[in-house]
């Protein structure tokens, strides 16, 4: 799992919150390039810290643009390929901003990108909601092992790790500070995976 | 004929003595007594009680033979050690007629578990309407004196009127199920908390005491006796004691599992707690254990009601009412009663064996265990204790409400005029 | 863990509040070009129904298919229940079928308890409404309509009932609303008041969690949600109140009534509703009626219960009540 709420000890930083801020801003001036203008892009961050970063991503993006960037969020809660695998999550909420993504470019919003089959679900979700002109990926560390041909428009850092390793986002709204853990797998969890 | 000596039983709970049956009569009770010629039973402390007599069993045959048989249900009434059960009349055809009693009888003694005294139905074919030929069923072969429409409530006031004067003249007696039919319609549980959380149909007590207090007034009036069957609540309990303060001739009977199961246990919506009268409250349970320990209730009466298992295996309201209860009651009884403290063995013997047998005038049953009495007898391991299992039962039906309960006692031997019908534990 | 919904009175406060808020999200669904999502694919939910109900059904149907399972409708009216067999065959012809749910209406209280807990059948079973009994998902349903109109769509998240005042009004004797109600929302906090004449009420009723008046006139004004239940007109003929019209007077909501019921307060009726009976036309078709609500939030709250009883590889709702050595074995 990309999101294992981890009490992990040993657990050492590789991005601390100057470093976050900046990525950020390399992303929102690659989205803007890459976008031409990106006076048609959506942004949907996935629950929970993916809604943070896309919030930050619109804010930056809209500082250079100076025009209101449209931002919401896509549970994939339901469309999730393990729901038989563990009992059923609470669902948090999927909010598409008021004109919808019909042929919009929708940049989709999350921590880490790990297996892709978040992305994957995504995806779907995306299917039953409009066609959007074009989807992109942005994602703020890409740790590899992906398990689905899937890969990130925008990466804030490419981390290699191994398995055994566990990666942690913390996010000031959701956890009081902004940064990005490495650290290693208990034994107990790595028989799980 | 031959002798078996029972040595060293508890007669009535009492000390040990030895009991000799000689044929079909007590030969001598006393200590020390010679063994010569006679089979030995080591009692060890069992307590012998005189046979047991039920007033209230419902036998089935003729036409529901698939839940039990005069045969299956004698032997069920030895293994509790019952010599003597009283038939009720709501077969296929209805025990309405001599021909129907006479038949029941007869299967009752040519099978020689237990005497079958059949009851007779007070209307013709238990519909509350016409009386049925009272006289001709207590002139037959069959020699019925109780006559009831068990099932149904002898609800119209004129009908039972009549049918408690006219037994007067043959020493008959009316055994009335006491349920108001129209307050109790669509009834599936006693009416209380239990059965407002639950939804289902409530079954007031006041359905039951109503009908009582009538027929208590009634009784008194044309100066004839009443036996109510199954009382089931305090009130009907009160009802039953200002009557007989009041000089009224009536006889009362409480089911072992009214003295035990409340309800609650409905809460599984299993339908083999379902019963008619229906399991009341814990306050109603120790009213009719108290009344019973003083007498204002009479008798203990087992109400045996046998059904198929598919009549029990279904959603409450489809489910038939009524338990199994021949070969648990002396169990439930001690657990109550006498472990409890309320009654001793005597009280026992005169509640399940002396008093029924006089309310229903059984000849030859309901003796003292004493030299020259007909040797009708039960031996009970009072000492006991084990869990019910129904496949166990000697009964064609098993829907028992206390499988998996732990209850004490367990009876080891009957004789039916000196012939064991039941030796440790099992028929013969 | 639960398996089943047999009984308002099975769910925890914290169950009932996660059932909520997850049907807060599947209502929005309901607003999307494609209202379905792919949650339940290869499960399979039968509809049973030994009762007519056909607004229930529907319900349920539009839940089961919005989150994709197979559905399979048998209305087993007509089969004869009275013969008892019927309900354990069935069960038994349904399993026997790999069925993952059955949704059960039945006449006789207790019949989805029994479908529960006799090992007749291994699928999860969730009561549609059974006999006088009760029926889970329409407390559900009234408990989310209070909560989104009393307390707010979004700032009810999370939130209970506390503190709320809900009169349920006519007879409560024959309801299994009337019970899911009680039982629901006095474990969300809420304090409810039953109003009827003394005959539509149950003997023992004066144990539940929750006032008793007779005087509808002085409960309202004290009321933040008043729901009239539907009355039979055949109960007058087994006199449980004189005549309709006396009933109207006494326990039915007129516009006049209505008026002394406090501004924001709201009026709600399960359906189908006689109108002239409980209910005057004028109070039915007004703002403050949510019966309409009620039908569409029905659809929300029945998709959250299926979620998160079929959802996973376990239900995410604790039970109490219809536990028993099967129901904690794993399938």
């Amino acid at each position: 799992m990309d999101k294992l709420d981890t009490q992990t000890s040993d657990a050492r930083p590789v991005l601390e919150g100057p470093d976050i801020a900046r990525v950020l801003t390399r992303i929102a001036h690659e989205i803007v390039e890459r976008a031409k203008g990106a006076d048609d892009v959506v942004l949907l961050g996935i629950p929970t810290r993916g809604v943070f970063l896309a919030r930050r991503l619109a804010a930056k993006l809209e500082q250079i643009t100076e025009r209101t960037i449209p931002v919401g969020s896509l549970d994939i809660t339901m469309y999730r390929d393990d729901l038989r695998m563990q009992p059923p999550r609470a669902l948090a909420r999927t909010e598409i901003p008021g004109d919808g993504i019909d042929g919009r470019l929708v940049v989709l919003v999350d921590d880490v990108l790990f297996s892709g089959r978040t992305i994957r679900a995504a995806l779907d979700a995306l299917n039953d909601i409009g066609r959007p002109r074009a989807v992109q990926l942005a994602v703020l560390v890409d740790r590899g092992h992906r398990e689905l041909p899937i890969r990130a428009d925008y990466v804030g850092k490419n981390l290699p790790t191994s398995l055994r390793e566990t990666v942690k986002v913390q996010l000031s709204e959701e956890d009081g500070r902004d940064t990005v853990l490495l650290g290693a797998k208990p034994a107990a969890q790595d028989a799980q995976r | 004929m031959s002798k078996t000596l029972i040595r060293g039983a508890r007669v009535l709970g009492g000390e040990p003595q030895d009991v000799l049956i000689d044929g079909g009569t007590v030969e001598a009770v006393g200590t020390d007594l010679s063994a010569e010629g006679a089979e030995v039973v080591e009692a060890g402390g069992k307590v012998l009680l005189p046979g047991l007599v039920d007033l209230h069993t419902h036998l089935r045959e003729p036409g529901r033979e698939d839940s039990e048989t005069v045969l299956t249900g004698t032997r069920a009434a030895a293994s509790g050690g019952y010599t003597a059960v009283f038939a009720m009349a709501n077969t296929f055809p209805v025990a309405d007629t001599a021909g129907v009693v006479e038949q029941v009888y007869r299967l009752g003694r040519e099978h020689g578990y237990c005497d079958v005294q059949p009851i007779g139905a007070v209307t013709v074919g238990l519909e509350g309407r016409k009386l049925a030929e009272l006289g001709a069923m207590h002139d037959s072969a069959a020699g019925v004196t109780v006559f009831s429409d068990d099932g149904k409530c002898v609800d119209d006031a004129v009908i039972m009127r009549r049918a408690l004067e006219y037994v007067k003249a043959f020493g008959g007696v009316v055994a009335q199920h006491a349920q108001e039919p129209r307050l109790t319609e669509g009834a599936q549980m006693n009416e209380g908390v239990v059965s407002a959380e639950l939804g289902l149909g409530g079954w007031p007590a006041v359905a039951e005491e109503s009908i009582i207090a009538r027929d208590v007034l009634l009784a008194e009036h044309v100066g004839s006796r009443v036996h109510i069957c199954h009382l089931s609540t305090a009130g009907s309990v009160e009802i039953v004691r200002w009557a007989k303060s009041r000089g009224i001739d009536v006889t009362a009977e409480v089911t072992p599992h009214h003295l035990l199961l409340t309800d609650e246990l409905v809460r599984s919506y299993d339908p083999v707690y379902k019963v008619n009268p229906p399991l009341r409250t814990e306050r109603d349970v120790m009213a009719l254990r108290e009344a019973l320990a003083d007498g204002t209730i009479d008798i203990v009466a087992t109400d045996h009601a046998p059904h198929p298992h598919e009549d029990k295996d279904c959603e409450w309201a489809a489910a038939a009412m009524g338990m199994v209860g021949l070969e648990t009651a002396l169990s439930v009884v001690q657990e109550t009663m006498v472990d409890t403290g309320l009654l001793d063995w005597a009280g026992v013997a005169d509640r399940m064996s002396f008093k029924p047998a006089r309310i229903g005038q059984a000849t030859g049953h309901g003796r003292p265990v004493s030299a020259g009495e007909p040797a009708n007898l039960t031996l009970v391991d009072t000492a006991y204790r084990g869990t019910v299992d129904p496949a166990g039962f000697a009964s064609r039906s098993r829907n028992t409400p206390y499988e998996g309960r732990e209850l004490p006692g367990r009876v080891t031997h009957t004789w039916l005029r000196g012939k064991a019908t039941l030796v440790d534990g099992k028929l013969t | 863990m639960q398996r089943h919904l047999i009984s308002a009175a099975d769910l925890t406060r914290d169950d009932a509040v996660l059932i909520l808020d997850t049907a807060e999200e599947m209502a929005r669904v309901a607003d999307r070009p494609i209202k379905k999502l792919p949650t339940l694919r290869g499960r399979t939910v039968v509809n049973l129904f030994f009762e007519d109900s056909t607004r229930t059904r529907i319900s349920f149907e539009a839940a089961e298919k919005r989150l994709s399972a197979d559905v399979i409708n048998f209305s087993a009216k007509g089969s004869s229940v009275s013969k008892g067999e019927s309900l354990k065959d069935t069960a038994q012809t349904l399993e026997a079928m790999g069925v993952d749910a059955v949704v059960i209406r039945h006449g006789a209280s207790g019949a989805p308890y029994r479908l529960a807990t006799s090992g007749w059948i291994d699928a999860a079973v969730i009561n549609a409404g059974d006999g006088t009994h009760q029926h889970p998902t329409q407390a559900l349903l009234d408990a989310f309509t209070m909560r989104r109109r009393l307390v707010g769509r979004d700032t009810g998240l999370g939130q209970d009932l506390a503190g709320k005042r809900i009169t349920i009004v006519g007879d409560v004797l024959h309801s299994r609303v009337a019970r899911s109600n009680v039982d629901l929302l006095h474990t969300l906090g809420a304090e409810v008041t039953l109003v009827a004449p003394p005959t539509l009420l149950p003997v023992g009723a004066s144990a539940w969690p929750c006032e008793i008046s007779y005087d509808l006139d002085a409960v309202l004004p004290k009321s933040d949600a008043v729901m009239m239940l539907r009355v039979q007109r055949e109960r007058m003929n087994a006199a449980f109140f004189p005549t309709e019209r006396e009933y109207s007077r006494r326990y039915g909501l007129d516009g006049d009534r209505m008026a002394r019921m406090p501004e924001d307060a709201i009026v709600m009726h399960p359906g189908p509703m006689v109108r002239g009976m409980e209910i005057t036309a004028e109070v039915a078709d007004s703002g403050r009626c949510t019966a309409i609500e009620q039908v569409a939030n029905g659809v929300s709250i029945r998709m959250a219960v299926l979620y998160l009883l079929l959802g996973g590889n376990e239900p995410a709702v604790t039970q109490s009540r219809t536990t028993d050595s099967r129901t904690t074995e794993e399938k």
